[in-house]
């Protein structure tokens, strides 16, 4: 991937492709998932081949869903640890939300909503893969008590309804603030979108000379 | 097993929308076992297999007389034997037919997910349409009686039909016919109801002073009822739930959840849309490209050219 001179790598190679392998398996699962917890959208089944195809696929695309977190928490857990700024942020969250975000404290890579939807999710995506196994009738039907199985799926649809909530802040978050789509797509943001929105991320990248998505560290591994 | 018959629903499952019940007349069916008479010979057991054609794998002898040991995708009825030792001492050997209850508020089908995969007919009966199942299971755990078994091999859920394709014929299910002591009846709910009556006063007549009629209200009734011998304690009939009901975490999911979800959905969309025409996008400005290339530049890295715009165009 080359980047048009003078713009900043926001979202490496391999962290993109991981990021919508998920965001499919997200979708897909949506889908069928709400296909079998309302008779209304029952219909949705049809986009995977009828009911049977359905209750048969779900469990695996969960699975692939649950690995692929596992990699984007690799790749991005360092940057979602909570900092003392986020608190600022979020008190100044009435300026951010109505665009003016003069005087909004300098944050670093990701801003105390995107680290609210990434640490919902690692909680979220192994407990639904948790309480789905309890309920994939296949496998694991005979392996629980039936009460374990009752209360696991309202577990399930509970969460995923939630994991569905987050998700929807996640995309209209992405349509709202200009320039992250592509961020996600081609990997790359102009330096004013840096400015804008992660100054503090942008000064370290500049101050490391690094090219993006990471200050570049020295070797003792401080920065 | 499919019905004949399209226009005497009182229940679908998965569906919105009122049923076709033209034939809502139709009296109430049930089936009454009357556990006291029974004699354990298995007749029903091998009358169900007879009729709706069914051969479960030759299993294992485990030291009981359960045979087979639970009730399966191919064993839709069960004789269950317990030895029961009453307050006197004295041994009871308890044998009750296992099988649905046919609901009157059944938990199976309030837990389906799939439209017309379980129907109950205006006569009472709770029936299993397997060509709309989708073998998830969800009745296993809406049923409070532990009775659908789903088949590993085609996975749909079966259980006891009652026998509905015999009854909508007016025949009486086989393990009726097959009875040789009178200890399972069929008829009109009301009329085992009144049979019932008769044979509990007898009961108590012989020193049973706690017989009764299993037809727990707790599920508005059941279309498969028992005479007991100890009314008061249906669990010592091999787990014979006290008080079955659907549980309230079934309930919960598919009650109040269901338009609790969608709602929080929609309300999701909708204020990211409202947030979209009040606030509207936010975009990164000249100023900001212009502050952020100053520090590009102050550092000696290459800046955007400013004649070409690569700022996102909005949709």
């Amino acid at each position: 991937m080359s980047y048009p001179k003078g713009t900043i790598i926001r979202n490496s190679t391999p962290a993109r492709l991981n990021h919508w392998l998920t965001a499919a398996c997200f979708v897909l699962l949506t889908l069928s998932g709400l296909s079998m917890f309302h008779p209304l959208l029952f219909w949705l089944s049809s986009l995977f081949g009828g009911g049977q195809w359905t209750r048969a696929i779900h469990p695996w695309i969960g699975v692939v869903l649950f690995v692929s977190y596992c990699g984007l928490i690799v790749q991005y857990f360092r940057d979602n640890i909570w900092r003392r700024e986020d608190l600022e942020w979020l008190r100044a969250i009435n300026k951010v939300i109505v665009n003016k975000e003069e005087g909004v404290p300098e944050i670093g890579r990701l801003n105390a909503g995107q680290k609210f939807v990434f640490w919902s999710m690692a909680l979220l995506v192994p407990a639904l893969l948790l309480t789905g196994l309890v309920i994939w009738e296949y496998y694991f039907g005979r392996a629980t008590s039936i009460e374990t199985q009752r209360i696991a799926l309202l577990l399930h649809s509970m969460m995923a309804i939630a994991a569905i909530l987050v998700w929807i802040v996640h995309v209209y978050a992405a349509i709202w603030v200009r320039g992250s789509m592509r961020s996600m797509t081609q990997g790359y943001v102009t330096a004013g979108w840096a400015w804008r929105h992660h100054r503090k991320w942008f000064r370290d990248l500049v101050e490391t000379d690094s090219p993006g998505p990471r200050p570049i560290t020295n070797e003792r591994g401080r920065k | 097993m499919s019905n004949l018959q399209s226009q005497d629903y009182i229940r679908i499952s998965a569906t919105t929308v009122t049923p076709p019940a033209a034939r809502s007349w139709e009296d109430q069916v049930a089936k009454l076992i009357d556990v006291t008479r029974c004699i354990g010979c298995k007749a029903c057991q091998a009358a169900c297999m007879e009729w709706n054609n069914l051969r479960d794998e030759v299993g294992f002898f485990e030291g009981t007389y359960d045979n087979p040991l639970d009730l399966d995708p191919h064993t839709w009825t069960l004789m269950r034997f317990t030895e029961y030792e009453n307050p006197k001492g004295d041994l009871e050997w308890l044998i009750r037919k296992d099988g649905c209850m046919h609901c009157e508020d059944p938990g199976c089908l309030n837990a389906c997910p799939a439209p017309g995969a379980i129907v109950q007919y205006a006569n009472g009966i709770v029936d299993f349409i397997s060509e709309n199942c989708i073998g998830c299971g969800y009745c296993v755990k809406g049923c409070p009686f532990n009775i659908p078994r789903i088949s590993q091999a085609d996975h749909k859920s079966y259980k006891c039909t009652l026998c509905s394709d015999r009854v909508a014929a007016s025949l009486e299910p086989a393990c009726v016919k097959a009875c040789p002591t009178g200890a399972i009846m069929f008829g009109s709910k009301k009329d085992m109801t009144d049979w019932a009556g008769e044979r509990v006063i007898d009961l108590k007549s012989r020193g049973f002073e706690n017989a009764g009629l299993y037809d727990p209200p707790g599920v508005d009734g059941t279309h498969v009822m028992y005479v007991l011998h100890h009314a008061d304690k249906p669990s010592i009939y091999a787990g014979l739930p006290d008080q079955p009901k659907i549980s309230s975490t079934v309930e919960f999911w598919k009650g109040l959840l269901k338009p609790l979800a969608l709602g929080s959905i929609a309300f999701g969309v909708v204020a990211g849309f409202v947030h979209w025409i009040t606030a509207g996008p936010n975009e990164v400005q000249p100023e900001d490209e212009a502050e952020a290339n100053h520090l590009l530049a102050s550092k000696g890295r290459p800046t955007a050219d400013p004649s070409r715009s690569i700022a996102e165009e909005t949709p």
